[in-house]
């Protein structure tokens, strides 16, 4: 039986194996443990081998798009890098979505595909398709395989490129006939990737041009993006904003990269953000953007955004800066370093004005108000299931009017504890994540938000839970409808409602209790704690179905591409 | 350079690992950023196993700028340098196919002669002739070349290279490229506020 340690310790020595057994030592010594996948024709060499790698734990999922959706919930939640398996032809573009999802928020994945044999490439085989090709756009990097021998450096290349500097997903597509050829593995092969230069340390200059900036503003705001969280850099974070007290707003995925019951968190702006968020953003002097790209959820009409401000963007990506925002400080490097230079540069301070002026903001724009009702809304599921999970649960949604609740809602306590598809904005990503994020955090809580309508996509996930005794709960939002579409047609589409009603949404609780899982429902607002204290103590994955007010329009508003003097705080 | 209705041209030159698919991540992500490839010119470079490139890019200045530094995200891409603003020189090649009967082939050689351009295939009834150069004394050849008959015009794109620095202290350190630097030139604005 093979050693992927190598016969004695610290002698790694270059071994004789065949590519399927390549590709598992190197996962293996690549620290993965887990992977999530679909076997299929031109991959099944590489599962052939799988009973002699017991470490490597494969988790069956039910679609392709699953599996990915899975190793981008476990990537974000434990900061490894997730890998997917999936055959050749539909096995392959059927993760297509779940890499996009992982482009545009930067997660770390490798994913496996089994191709035809190189024989046969080329030739419109059985289930061939050009999956480098179709995958150039929604991953960091690809590779096609041809030789057995090239296995272990390609992965060991990939795994690199998929960690450091922007994180991002690579693809390696392997011929079947390459999985069973013999070759040379050498774990400690160095890697030659003269073209690509992980940033470090920022230059000096462009930290002293920072620190000033910070030292001379008055009304500063710091933008704390996703890179936050994918660097760690939480407690950095919070050491710099605490030294110059500066008030702290996120992005959508800078959510939880700062405590929300600090004094300086300021909530996120944008497009269904905090009013007092996206207010403070557009009074500042200085906006002082640690990790994100100045999405145009936030930014909307690039030229009258915050046009007041000076502004300071920090970035591990070059290519990011003076984008979509011409910014008047530039830092290229890694957060976490960048963190480090620039703390010791930044004068401790207060800023007594601003700060009471934001208190003012938070009082005159309270923003997430729920509204007066008897019936139950998406607003009381949340604001619920974050009182009774005191914040601490690592949550997933998908893509909607849940989604944006539950980032309003729900006070997260826990750094790196919100799993959401913000730039891809992929609906369905809520059931797969959930599962990646247990697989993960087996210890923790994590809840699902969902939408009836993102969860009918990746519903099929249920099953994977079940196998694999992962006890997901999942809150199901349900109104029958696609919230956010309905909202859209009555705002900008005169009321013309087309296909944004489902009228044949399954039971389901019975859909539940069908794959062996706890079925909830919940009607009132009287019976939502007890209904999610109960779903917390079952030991195994719980469904519950929560029966929302069917038209329930989503504030606060800024409509696409305009800016915060269009916010729509509250229709009455 | 300005070329009229507010698009630039921006000359790059980039040196690629010489790997399959190189070519289709470089014009994949042009394609989906907006860039337009004015010309584009690929070979094998001084170093083995590593190609040159050289674009021309045309489209709105803010977004042509932006062209070196998504070049450089490309893992196989080593080295990018916007040499727009740079002292370079730079050739096209053209191959023209004219129709030069006897009547009018003493014309035809004293243009090629004018020209500098080279003989490159005498048929019966046609020249063919090679003529490297700036655009612009390649446009004024076909264009005078036209009244004869063209039969073929063929034009590499623009292929560019820094000056060697003649003079101590007049180097602008795209030289010598620094690892731990990004190579190309990123327009950084100065003191401007606001947005774009």
């Amino acid at each position: 039986m093979p050693s992927y340690f190598g016969d004695q310790p610290g002698t790694v020595m270059s071994k004789h194996l065949s590519g399927s057994q390549i590709v598992c030592e190197a996962l293996l010594n690549e620290g993965v443990s887990v992977v999530f996948g679909i076997p299929g024709g031109a991959i099944l060499p590489l599962y052939a081998v799988l009973s002699q790698y017991p470490d490597l734990r494969h988790i069956l999922s039910r679609h392709e798009q699953g599996a990915a959706h899975s190793a981008d919930g476990y990537a974000r939640s434990t900061g490894k890098v997730g890998v997917a398996f999936a055959t050749s032809g539909p096995g392959a573009t059927n993760l297509v979505t779940g890499l996009a999802t992982a482009m545009m928020d930067s997660v770390p994945m490798v994913a496996i595909t089994g191709q035809v044999g190189r024989a046969a490439i080329g030739t419109d085989a059985f289930q061939e398709t050009d999956i480098t090709g179709a995958t150039l756009p929604v991953t960091k990097h690809n590779y096609l395989v041809m030789r057995a021998e090239d296995l272990g450096a390609t992965i060991h290349e990939a795994f690199h490129i998929a960690r450091t500097g922007r994180p991002g997903p690579v693809l390696i597509d392997i011929p079947k006939d390459v999985f069973t050829e013999m070759g040379e593995y050498d774990p400690d092969a160095p890697i030659d990737l003269p073209g690509y230069n992980v940033p470090g340390k920022a230059d000096e200059s462009q930290i002293d041009a920072a620190a000033r900036l910070i030292n001379e503003a008055e009304r500063p705001v710091i933008l704390a993006g996703h890179g936050v969280v994918l660097s760690r850099s939480f407690d950095e974070l919070k050491e710099l904003a605490e030294k110059a007290q500066i008030p702290v707003v996120t992005t959508l995925l800078g959510i939880s990269s700062f405590p929300e019951d600090h004094v300086l968190s300021t909530g996120f702006p944008g497009m269904h953000g905090m009013a007092y968020a996206s207010l403070a953003v557009d009074q500042a002097d200085l906006i002082i953007n640690f990790g994100s790209r100045f999405d145009d959820r936030i930014v909307g009409d690039a030229k009258r955004f915050s046009t007041g401000s000076k502004k300071i963007h920090v970035d591990i990506d070059p290519a990011e800066i003076n984008k979509s925002i011409r910014v008047d400080a530039p830092v290229v490097g890694n957060l976490k370093d960048v963190f480090g230079q620039l703390i010791p540069k930044v004068k401790q301070t207060t800023h007594v004005e601003w700060l009471q002026h934001i208190e003012h903001l938070k009082a005159e724009h309270p923003s997430l108000k729920i509204p007066e009702s008897d019936r139950l809304m998406g607003q009381h599921v949340v604001k619920a299931l974050s009182d009774v999970t005191k914040g601490d649960a690592i949550i997933t949604t998908g893509v909607g009017q849940h989604q944006m609740w539950a980032a309003q809602h729900y006070q997260f306590k826990n750094a790196n504890s919100w799993l959401s598809s913000g730039g891809a904005g992929t609906m369905g990503y809520e059931v797969p994540s959930a599962i990646g994020a247990q697989v993960g955090n087996p210890d923790k809580l994590v809840w699902s938000i969902c939408g009836d309508g993102g969860f009918q996509m990746t519903l099929m996930e249920l099953a994977t839970a079940v196998e694999n005794h992962l006890p997901v709960k999942y809150a199901i939002l349900n109104n029958n409808h696609l919230g956010m579409i309905t909202q859209w047609q009555g705002f900008f589409y005169n009321g013309d409602y087309q296909a944004e009603t489902y009228t044949a949404n399954p039971d389901f609780v019975k859909l539940a209790e069908a794959y062996g899982i706890k079925g909830i429902r919940v009607r009132t607002q009287d019976e939502l704690e007890a209904a999610i204290n109960e779903a917390n103590a079952h030991d195994g994955p719980v469904v519950v179905d929560f029966v929302i007010e069917k038209v329930d329009d989503l504030y606060p508003m800024i409509p696409a591409g305009q800016s915060v003097q269009e916010l729509i705080e509250d229709p009455n | 350079m300005a070329s009229g209705n507010g698009t630039h041209q921006r000359t790059i030159s980039a040196l690629v690992q010489d790997k399959p698919g190189v070519l289709a991540r470089i014009s994949g992500l042009f394609r989906r950023r907006g860039f337009n490839i004015a010309s584009l010119a690929v070979g094998r470079s001084e170093r083995p196993g590593f190609s040159r490139m050289t674009f021309v890019v045309e489209g709105p200045d803010e977004v042509v700028r932006h062209v070196a530094a998504q070049l450089d995200r490309l893992i196989d891409v080593v080295e990018v340098h916007d040499i727009t603003e740079s002292n370079i020189v730079w050739r096209e090649l053209a191959l023209i196919k004219v129709s030069a009967p006897a009547s009018s082939r003493g014309e035809v050689l004293e243009l090629t002669n004018v020209y500098r351009a080279n003989v490159i295939d005498i048929g019966v009834e046609s020249l063919t002739l090679e003529i490297s150069g700036g655009r612009q004394k390649i446009d004024s050849l076909i264009e005078l070349l036209k009244r004869f008959g063209l039969l073929e015009v063929i034009r590499t794109g623009r292929v560019a290279t820094l000056r060697g620095t003649l003079v101590e202290g007049e180097d602008d350190g795209l030289f010598q490229a620094d690892a731990s630097k990004p190579t190309y030139i990123l327009p950084v604005p100065t003191g401007e506020t606001g947005s774009v």
